[in-house]
Order: structure tokens, then C-alpha cells, then sequence
């Protein structure tokens, strides 16, 4: 238990340190980086822009570049946003409360709905009812989501409901499939046989098998409110990060975006590494 | 399911029609503007109506839907040669190099795939020229989207390694490119064939995506998703339901590519 959880750890400081090179470097290679529009200001004395010239200068060797910004994140100075002239902790802090709340109403939503969907489904083995669900399911899976964004604004719905609509086909779909594969087992089968009520049969022998793969696909879904999130929130004007992640694309505001895009990674391991976790250690605890 | 399939093929087939035969079809071009009539309903001349710049938007859906379903294939045939490229020479490596690249799938997968996308395309120029757009946006699609199919490609490729058939080609003196070519490819086929089958549907929601998000192709070009933005000015679905249509035709198709990726075989 102990082992898996370090290799968890392990897996997303690796990621946060790739996520901060890849992200150094985009900054690196942008055009433009050696040279700031203040350089352009006719205001500055010659001294002030010589000394801009010289910073910019410094960050020219690659691997101190590197160095410099791993030391400046690790400290949490993330640098400054060129679209809003505030430093990045700053502008993420701020917002991401916002993204958090309307990813989890989403995510609670569609996963509720769709567990209890399929629940259904595998509970009822009415093929009309399966095709129905299936085919609202795919519906909702082909609409793309900025579309979908656009839908609830022209309906007036809350925005958390537009990621639940994005989530709950994915996990119905899942979530189906596996209670399909569990009510096919011969102990379950057994288990009806002897006349056991469909409550029991659920709570005693279908969700602890499948519980593990159910938390897989909770995991799942913060990667995927995470990614509905940016059309969204700017679609329907809401201040999350989602929103100034677009923000950010539209005005090349790099510091941000590879800032932004860090967060996110670590966020969905996290959550992954969660689903992961937890089953395991509920089996480890049992056995 | 079986009419559902035919339904599938024949409406792919009509819209494909349509889209290949656009200059013949369409009554316009799309860039052509008529100005004397912006933003006008449904009738005889425009069935679908105008846009705010007076074009037609049946031929803009035309030429639009010829963007979008010539070019998606041609994305994911991109992503398929990367994912062949990593998850097949991987796989059948094994050892560290399957480490490795199965590392760097793992963490190209953790990244949100719009965020990625997203991030990716906004390094790129915006106020690129409308065809340069096109391809930017399509090479980026291509150039991220191998990810999930190059873990799939892995393990078919890896369970051919730990194979018999292999020990027993190698028995016969095949070695190299040949062994390749022969028993490697052919084995790899139906998974690369699934896998591009299943890009499809993927990339044309992304362009989508992208597109109504204003960094997709660029203006006068259409594609889905650029048409799709009008949706942005849209007060009620009653009140102009031809301004649906061409979410509408994205759905049936991808819906349609659904069905048919539904298919047994192909989903084996």
C-alpha cells in the first residue's frame, strides 16, 4: 500500500517538474520573448531600457532560464501575466474557487445521474429502456461541448449543468458496461436464483465488485469537467479559470497558460491517483 | 441495428455527396455576399437563409461540411502514423523504450485534451490566412490526438512480441523489415483501423470545439465550427431554427460514425 502510494507521489511531482520544463521552455520559444514592449516606451531613459535589455539577456542560456523558474515557482512566484499585468498566483487564486464549485456540482450531478441510470438499466434488463438512456447518452456524446455551453445559456440552466450533461453520458456509458459484465457473474446469478431482493443483490454482491472501477470513473470525470470548463465558463461569463484559460490563449498570454495547464495536470492525477487509492486501500483493509 | 447501420452509411454517403459536389449543389459561393439581403430567413434563393454579412449559409454549410469531413480523416491519419509510430515500436521493443514512451503517453493523457489543445494552438499564429488556419488547426489535432490510440497500439503490439507467432517466424529466418512487413503490419492492422475509425468523430467535435471558441479556421473559410458560432447570437431555438441546422448535420454524422463504430467488428 505503502509502495503504490509513493509511486502516486512520486508520479506527480515528476509531472509538476515536466509540466514546469515543458512549460519553461514554451515560454523560451515563444516569439517575442527577448524583447519587452517597454523597451519601446520613449518615456525610459536609456540606463532603464539598457537594464531591461540586460534582464532579458540573462534568461538567454536555456538551462539557467530552467533553473531560474523552477526556483521562482517553487518559492510561488509563478511571474506575471502580460494580458493583465498581475502576477500569475495571483489571477489563478482567484478564480479557481469559482471553477472548483461549478465542476463539482457538475461532476456530482452527471456522476449521480448516471450511476443511478445505469443502475437502472442493469436492474430493470428492459431493452427499450436500455436503448432509450444509450441513445440520449450519445446524444449528448456527439453535441460538441461549446454547443452544449451555448444550449443551456439559451435555456437559462446554470452552467454546473452543462458539465453534468458532459460528464453523465460518459459515466453512464461506463458504468453500464461494467454493471452488465457484474449481473452476467455467477455469483450474482446465484445469488438472484436463491431470491435474493434486487436491493441486496446491488448493495451485497454488484457495487463491491465493481466499486473499484466506478471510483475510475469518478476520476475520469474531473479531467473531463476540468476540459468543459473552458468553453463553459466563457460562454456563460463565468470568472473560472476556464474562462481565463481562452482569455489567455486569445492574448498569447503565455505565463498563464503554462501556469494554468500545470494546475490542471496536477489536479487530474490527483484525482486520478485518488480512484486509484482509495479501492485499494478499502481491499488491503478487508483482507 | 441493422437499418440503423444502413441509416448510418446512407446519410454519411449523402452528406459526403453533398459536401464533394458543393460548387455544383451550393447556390453561392461561401464567401460571396449578398448585400442587399443580410441576415435574411429561409427562402427559395438561400433555404437555409443568410448569415450577418448576407452569404449564403446553405453553401457555407456545403463547403463547411467539406472542410470539416475532408480534413478530420486526414487528422486522424496523422495521429494513427504517430500512435503506430510510439505505441507500435514501443510495444514491440519492450524493455525501457516501452517505459519510456508509455511514460510519456501517460502524462500527454493526463492533460485535459481542450486544455491541451487549447494551449498548443494558442503558441501558434491566430490571425493566420484562412487556408494556413486550416491546416493548423488540423495539424494540431493530428499532431496531439495519438495519445490514447498509441497505449492501445502498445499492448496489440506487445502481446505480439510475447507471441508464438513470432518465435515461429523468426524459426523460419524472418528478421528485420521483413518480419515486419509481414507479420507485424498485417497483425496491427484491424487496431489501427479501429483507432482511426474512432479519431474520426473525435477531431470533427474538436474542430467544432475550437471553432466556436474563435481559434479554429478562420474567416471567410467555413467548417463546422465556424458556422457553429453563430449559435453565440441565437435568442430563442423556435424563433430561428435554421441557424441549427448545421449543429444538427455535425450530430447526425457523428452520430452516425457512433453507429457504425458500434459494430462488432470493428469495435474488436
Amino acid at each position: 500500500m505503502l509502495k503504490r502510494l509513493a509511486i502516486r507521489v512520486v508520479a506527480i511531482v515528476v509531472t509538476i517538474l515536466v509540466g514546469l520544463l515543458v512549460s519553461a521552455t514554451m515560454v523560451r520559444m515563444a516569439p517575442g520573448f527577448e524583447s519587452d514592449e517597454h523597451q519601446l516606451d520613449a518615456h525610459l531613459s536609456p540606463e532603464t531600457i539598457a537594464s531591461l535589455k540586460a534582464h532579458r539577456l540573462a534568461n538567454r542560456k536555456l538551462a539557467s532560464f530552467y533553473l531560474t523558474y523552477i526556483k521562482h515557482s517553487v518559492r510561488g512566484d509563478l511571474g506575471y501575466s502580460t494580458a493583465l499585468g498581475r502576477p500569475v498566483r495571483e489571477v489563478i487564486g482567484e478564480r479557481i474557487a469559482e471553477t472548483l464549485k461549478i465542476c463539482s456540482f457538475g461532476i456530482g450531478v452527471g456522476c449521480t445521474l448516471g450511476f443511478l441510470l445505469a443502475f437502472v438499466t442493469g436492474m430493470s434488463r428492459s431493452s427499450a429502456w436500455d436503448v432509450l438512456v444509450g441513445g440520449i447518452a450519445s446524444l449528448f456524446l456527439c453535441i460538441p461541448i461549446a454547443a452544449l455551453a451555448l444550449i443551456f445559456v439559451l435555456i437559462r440552466r446554470p452552467a454546473g449543468l452543462a458539465i453534468a450533461a458532459v460528464i453523465f453520458p460518459t459515466v453512464y456509458r461506463y458504468a453500464r458496461n461494467v454493471l452488465a459484465r457484474t449481473f452476467a457473474m455467477p455469483h450474482v446469478i446465484t445469488a438472484m436464483a436463491k431470491g435474493c431482493g434486487p436491493i441486496r443483490v446491488l448493495t451485497w454482491h454488484v457495487i463491491p465488485v465493481c466499486a473499484a472501477q466506478f471510483m475510475a470513473i469518478a476520476g475520469i470525470s474531473v479531467s473531463l469537467a476540468l476540459s468543459a470548463s473552458i468553453p463553459i465558463e466563457s460562454l456563460c461569463g463565468i470568472p473560472g479559470i476556464g474562462q481565463l484559460a481562452l482569455q489567455s490563449a486569445l492574448a498569447r498570454d503565455l505565463p498563464v497558460l503554462v501556469t494554468l495547464t500545470v494546475v490542471i495536470a496536477t489536479i487530474t492525477i490527483f484525482a486520478n491517483s485518488l480512484s486509484d487509492l482509495v479501492p485499494a486501500t478499502v481491499r488491503s483493509r478487508q483482507s | 441495428m441493422r437499418t440503423l447501420h444502413i441509416a448510418s452509411i446512407a446519410l454519411l454517403l449523402i452528406v459526403a455527396f453533398g459536401a464533394l459536389f458543393a460548387d455544383k449543389v451550393a447556390p453561392a459561393s461561401y464567401a460571396y455576399q449578398f448585400r442587399e439581403a443580410p441576415n435574411a430567413s429561409p427562402s427559395w434563393t438561400h433555404p437555409l437563409g443568410t448569415d450577418d454579412l448576407g452569404r449564403d449559409r446553405f453553401s457555407r454549410t456545403l463547403y463547411g461540411t467539406r472542410i470539416s469531413l475532408a480534413l478530420a480523416p486526414l487528422a486522424a491519419l496523422l495521429s494513427i502514423v504517430l500512435a503506430a509510430m510510439v505505441g507500435g515500436i514501443a510495444g514491440f521493443l519492450g524493455g525501457w523504450p516501452e517505459r519510456v514512451a508509455m511514460a510519456a503517453t501517460d502524462l500527454f493523457l493526463c492533460l485535459p485534451w481542450l486544455f491541451l489543445l487549447l494551449m498548443v494552438r494558442s503558441l501558434l499564429p491566430l490571425n493566420a490566412a484562412p487556408l494556413t488556419s486550416v491546416l493548423i488547426t488540423f495539424l494540431t489535432l493530428g499532431l496531439l490526438g495519438w495519445a490514447a490510440a498509441a497505449r492501445v497500439i502498445c499492448t496489440e503490439a506487445r502481446e505480439f512480441r510475447i507471441s508464438d507467432v513470432l518465435l515461429q517466424a523468426r524459426a523460419t529466418g524472418q528478421h528485420g523489415w521483413r518480419l515486419l512487413a509481414v507479420q507485424f503490419v498485417p497483425k496491427l492492422r484491424p487496431v489501427l483501423l479501429a483507432q482511426f475509425l474512432i479519431s474520426i468523430p473525435v477531431f470533427i467535435l474538436s474542430e467544432a470545439n475550437l471553432g466556436i471558441l474563435g481559434m479554429g479556421v478562420a474567416e471567410p473559410l467555413p467548417s463546422w465550427g465556424s458556422l457553429l458560432r453563430e449559435l453565440d447570437s441565437l435568442s430563442s431555438f423556435a424563433g430561428e431554427w435554421w441557424k441549427l441546422v448545421p449543429l444538427g448535420l455535425l450530430v447526425m454524422v457523428v452520430t452516425s460514425f457512433q453507429v457504425l463504430l458500434s459494430r462488432e467488428d470493428v469495435a474488436l
